[in-house]
């Protein structure tokens, strides 16, 4: 290779190669900060701060929904499998919000421990399936539940 | 030498005459993709058990946020290539790739958020995923409004490539941003290397769809190239003969 054209390709590579390890070094900084949600078990632990608005992400615990019927107002916990913390929230709640399903909340957590939630937002997971797919998936699930239980 | 096919490669008569013998059926086949793939995705593939019809989004969805970052790639090696060894037909081709990559990222934005409505229940986050993407537009309309500020075509050639080079880093943070970070963004699933978490007849839409996404953007590039070649080599002697026909 020409030395000219040499040189042009040590520049292209130690601009890319540098440029690379500042921003991967700045990410590693800020890793904390670009995570869209806190872990219940970040709440529970007090990585989170209370009082500003803040989001949680985590699945709703089966069997915590708890729905008031004169109003809009709903209370469930979410949970990392770690940690549970009860939610709180008066709103429309979206169409794939129900038990075992991903969240993430935002709000605000209060000195108690419980998170206020002024909106929530539903986190689709990387499956899909055919409804027959999914309803033979619960009923294989449930003989086998059965199955353990004898 | 060896270089000699390379030279002749990057040629841009012989792009021009070749590039108008492939043009038809790059066309052609992207064509009857699309069809094929349209059929599969609306009238022959399942509705998902959560999302229902909304699914469907994915079939435009995919391939375009497939093709934006894709496209980038090749954008930032034609940059390079063209810095380095000052190939002419490299920077045609960054240029040309430009605006195809900005209307793919554009389009993998709003139809994300035409499925994140009713899905997420929002139309925008701020996730490291979404975030990653729109910073991708961004640079694709950097490197065309950076080119376009120069007199001199040459100079802006290497200095929005520069650009295009440098951006490049932005590529594996959108690609392994829903690994890295919580994001409201699922994860990927069919890059994993296990069987895709997907209805086969899903799949198979899905896959026809990127290929026609891929192909039809490769048409519309070299279209543009094509054009390129024509305009900056507007005083050689082949040029004129073809025109002038």
């Amino acid at each position: 290779m020409k030395p000219l054209r040499k040189r042009r390709l040590t520049f292209v590579i130690s601009i890319v190669v540098g440029l690379g390890v500042a921003v991967g070094l700045t990410l590693y900084a800020l890793n904390q900060n670009v995570n869209l949600f806190y872990s219940p078990l970040e709440i529970v632990s007090g990585e989170a701060p209370k009082g500003p608005l803040i989001r949680l992400g985590g699945l709703v615990v089966t069997g915590s929904i708890q729905r008031n019927p004169d109003n809009l107002k709903v209370k469930f916990q979410l949970t990392d499998n770690a940690e549970n913390v009860w939610v709180s929230y008066e709103g429309i709640l979206p169409d794939l919000f129900r038990e075992g399903q991903g969240i993430v909340t935002m709000g605000v957590l209060q000195q108690d421990g419980t998170f206020v939630a002024s909106e929530v937002l539903a986190k689709h997971d990387e499956n899909y399936m055919s409804p027959e797919v999914a309803e033979a998936i619960k009923k294989a699930e449930a003989e086998a539940k059965a199955r353990v239980k004898k | 030498m060896t270089w000699q096919w390379f030279h002749r490669l990057s040629s841009p008569k012989w792009f021009y005459q070749i590039s108008g013998r492939w043009l038809p059926w790059i066309m052609g086949i992207s064509l009857l993709l699309f069809s094929a793939g349209l059929y599969q995705g609306l009238f022959n593939s399942p509705i998902d058990y959560q999302q229902g019809h909304t699914v469907r989004i994915m079939y435009l969805h995919v391939p375009t946020a497939f093709a934006s970052m894709m496209f980038y790639v090749i954008l930032a090696v034609a940059a390079a290539v063209g810095y380095i060894w000052r190939i002419k037909l490299a920077h045609m081709a960054a240029v040309s790739a430009a605006p195809v990559g900005a209307a793919m990222t554009f389009l993998a934005l709003s139809t994300g958020a035409l499925w994140g409505k009713p899905i997420w229940n929002t139309w925008w986050v701020w996730d490291a995923r979404l975030t990653s993407e729109l910073i991708l537009l961004f640079l694709y309309l950097g490197f065309i409004a950076l080119h376009q500020a120069f007199e001199d075509r040459e100079v802006g050639d290497r200095a929005a490539g520069v650009l295009a080079m440098v951006g490049i880093v932005n590529i594996p943070i959108i690609h392994f941003s829903v690994e890295w970070w919580n994001t409201l963004h699922q994860g990927a699933t069919i890059s994993k290397f296990e069987k895709p978490s997907m209805d086969p007849a899903m799949l198979v839409a899905l896959l026809l769809m990127i290929f026609a996404v891929l192909l039809f953007c490769t048409a519309i590039m070299m279209y543009r190239m094509r054009n390129e070649v024509l305009s900056r080599e507007h005083n050689k002697s082949w040029v004129k003969e073809v025109v002038g026909q």
